[in-house]
């Protein structure tokens, strides 16, 4: 039986379903789908399943103690990401909606993906649950993020490098709406961030937001308290607002970290919220980096993953209703963080929460011990070595 | 909502002939051209015309025009300019009604009501915005009626039953049908589900229906006008324009356009040659 329609469409004023009319239908009959499954105990059996035995979830908190001394302030913790299967946070989402496609009736999956991270968790997924898999990706990101290319290879799927427009993530979400087009009736698109038309944002903040409710209660456990501050980094932001949802009703600042890039002044970087305004994009209302007549504007980022002139919507609502807050840290700053956090802790942080964690740091400074800021560490680092030897200077 | 659609419409029915509509993205391949092309159009027997604005990210558009798309973008051609290459086709004599047809980002930048209003008074005669539907166009179909502008709503393959009639509902010219799911430009569109989908929009509604996307050839434009009202040729006309030498640009639109539509008239600037 289907369910009444109950899930809101926005986040304020943002959100919405911007889309062509072939879509519609394929966006009513998951909207449902995903109504059934959380009303479905079996489904939340399967998940939580599947977390704790592929996935490898709870993943730990750590409080990183050397950093912390390093800083002089706040105690920092890091809610490890980087430690889940496939190596960074996407898979929580990848999984979810892997299951409803399942569910769906759907054999046919596409994603989209900029760092690649989303993609393999894409292929990953499809690999486990037996669904053909074809992975959208820019041909600049291919050539920045080759070894996730190749691992989305070895895991079964096919990999379409996208030559439109600037050749990262917005034209490869372009060209995954184009494939949806067309082959809707066979095919569910598992978006890869808290982005597009509605339910896409609710339903990836919704896989997300185990980040926030396992590090919600592992600060209770392990620090006898809610966090002072929580900060993630931002590019369509899917771990931030999984990072910061279950948070909303607590005295905790939410503070999202975007990429600077070159430098705001310099207009080459991809801070939605720090320098756009809204618009529509990807089906949705909400921040854009645009030119004074709404045409979308190139990014730059040294992390493909935040290279992206869009934003969720619920992120546009948390920052104009304030509840969050929203600033940019640029390449070269978030290169250091990347450094401190792997020699201080051992741990090698992908780049784009090392943008995070460099913001963090600079918060850290300038609070109290007894307070605490906890990190979104979304993935680990390996990916990036090529991008940081060159960014260093070094010929690997 | 558009006296000259309507009556376009009319007259097409009452002649018991399909209307052909023609597509162009505008400022392709130069600015210059965009005018005599579209008089080109409409000399070739275009009864209405499609004028593209220009997206960075035509999401529902295959590759003829995405590269349409990108040519003009890299000329500056902006929604304004859209506008303002209606207001001087009208003063070249342009009688064809012309409806925009683009994205919904550069309308909410140029602002809904601003738009609605220059539009009307350039001689545009109504939208059609892929990415806007119904549920979300409210505003912006007020701001058409204010103006007698119609408002265009896409019909998809996939669209249900239930939904036809909302879609109607909001539509005040005509419909516009999408003949495939897929994207623009796929050419010679396999026909063999258009009849039951026609056949389920005719039994929500009286008004004329056009079929687009895929639609290329002289066969393909026939065996349209046997179901719909009219049918709608776009990247078809771009890749004939683009193959043209640049002095013969307009002269080949209206050669094209009289091959595909199979009716010729009189006037423009190409029916000397």
């Amino acid at each position: 039986m289907p369910v009444e329609t109950q899930m809101s469409p926005r986040f304020g004023e943002f959100g919405g379903r911007y889309i062509p009319e072939t879509l519609v239908a394929a966006h009513d009959e998951l909207e449902i789908a995903y109504m059934e499954a959380i009303a479905d105990p079996s489904f939340h059996e399967q998940l939580v399943a599947l977390h704790r035995d592929y996935v490898g979830r709870p993943t730990p908190l750590y409080l990183a103690e050397r950093l912390t001394r390093e800083c002089g302030g706040a105690r920092i913790w890091l809610k490890r990401e980087d430690l889940a299967h496939t190596g960074a946070h996407k898979i929580n989402n990848a999984l979810g909606q892997a299951l409803l496609a399942k569910r769906i009736g759907k054999p046919r999956i596409i994603a989209e993906t900029g760092a690649g991270q989303h993609g393999v968790a894409t292929a990953t997924v499809c690999a486990m649950l037996d669904l053909e898999c074809v992975v959208y990706m820019g041909s600049e990101d291919i050539r920045r993020q080759s070894l996730n290319a190749f691992r989305m290879k070895m895991l079964g799927a096919t990999l379409v490098p996208v030559d439109s427009g600037s050749r990262t993530l917005k034209d490869a979400i372009n060209e995954a709406m184009r494939d949806w087009v067309t082959n809707v009736r066979t095919t569910h698109y598992i978006i890869g961030s808290a982005i597009g038309p509605h339910p896409f944002p609710t339903i990836v903040r919704d896989f997300q937001s185990v980040i926030g409710r396992e590090a919600r209660a592992q600060m209770l456990d392990q620090a006898g308290k809610l966090p002072d501050v929580a900060v993630a980094c931002v590019g369509g932001g899917s771990n931030a607002i999984g990072l910061f949802h279950p948070f909303i009703d607590d005295p905790v600042r939410l503070v999202g970290v975007e990429a600077g890039g070159e430098g705001i002044g310099s207009g080459r970087h991809s801070a939605t919220l720090v320098g756009g305004r809204p618009g529509v994009l990807h089906g949705t209302r909400t921040y854009l980096l645009q030119d004074p007549n709404g045409q979308i504007l190139e990014t730059h980022s040294i992390s493909a993953g935040l290279d992206y002139p869009g934003v969720g919507p619920e992120h546009s609502w948390l920052k104009t209703s304030e509840r969050a807050e929203y600033v940019a840290v640029d390449d070269r700053q978030a290169l250091e963080g990347f450094q401190r956090l792997s020699q201080a802790e051992g741990i090698i942080p992908a780049l784009e929460p090392s943008h995070a964690i460099y913001h963090a740091m600079k918060v850290a400074a300038q609070l109290p011990p007894d307070q605490d800021i906890l990190i979104g560490l979304s993935g680990r680092g390996d990916k990036d070595m090529h991008t940081v030897a060159a960014a260093l200077g070094v010929t690997l | 909502m558009s006296e000259l659609l309507r009556e376009r419409f009319a007259a097409g029915k009452a002649e018991g002939r399909p209307l052909f509509i023609g597509y162009l993205t505008a400022g392709y391949p130069t600015r210059a051209d965009t005018v005599d092309a579209l008089l080109g159009m409409e000399a070739g027997g275009a009864d209405v015309l499609e004028l593209g604005v220009p997206f960075s990210d035509p999401m529902a558009d295959g590759a003829t025009v995405q590269g349409a798309n990108q040519v003009a973008l890299e000329q500056g051609i902006s929604l304004a300019d859209c506008v303002q290459l209606v207001r001087e086709a009208r003063a070249a004599g342009l009688a064809a009604p012309v409806v925009l047809m683009g994205y919904y980002n550069p309308i909410l930048s140029y602002g809904e009501a601003r738009l609605a209003r220059d539009a009307a008074a350039a001689g545009v005669d109504g939208f059609i915005v892929v990415d806007l539907p119904p549920e979300e166009a409210t505003n912006f179909v007020a701001n058409c009626r204010s103006h007698g502008l119609s408002f265009v709503p896409l019909v998809a393959p996939t669209t249900r039953d239930e939904r036809i009639g909302i879609l109607a509902g909001v539509a005040d010219s005509f419909l516009y049908c999408v003949s495939v799911t897929g994207t623009t430009g796929k050419g010679n569109v396999v026909l063999d589900d258009l009849p039951e989908f026609i056949r389920r929009i005719r039994a929500q509604t009286t008004l004329p229906l056009a079929v687009g996307f895929g639609i290329s050839t002289r066969a393909n434009v026939e065996a349209v006008g046997k179901l719909a009202d009219a049918a709608v040729v776009g990247s078809a006309i771009i890749s004939a324009i683009a193959s043209a030498a640049p002095e013969r640009r307009a002269e080949r639109v209206r050669e094209f356009v009289e091959d595909v539509s199979g009716h010729k008239r009189a006037g423009g600037p190409g029916s000397a040659s």
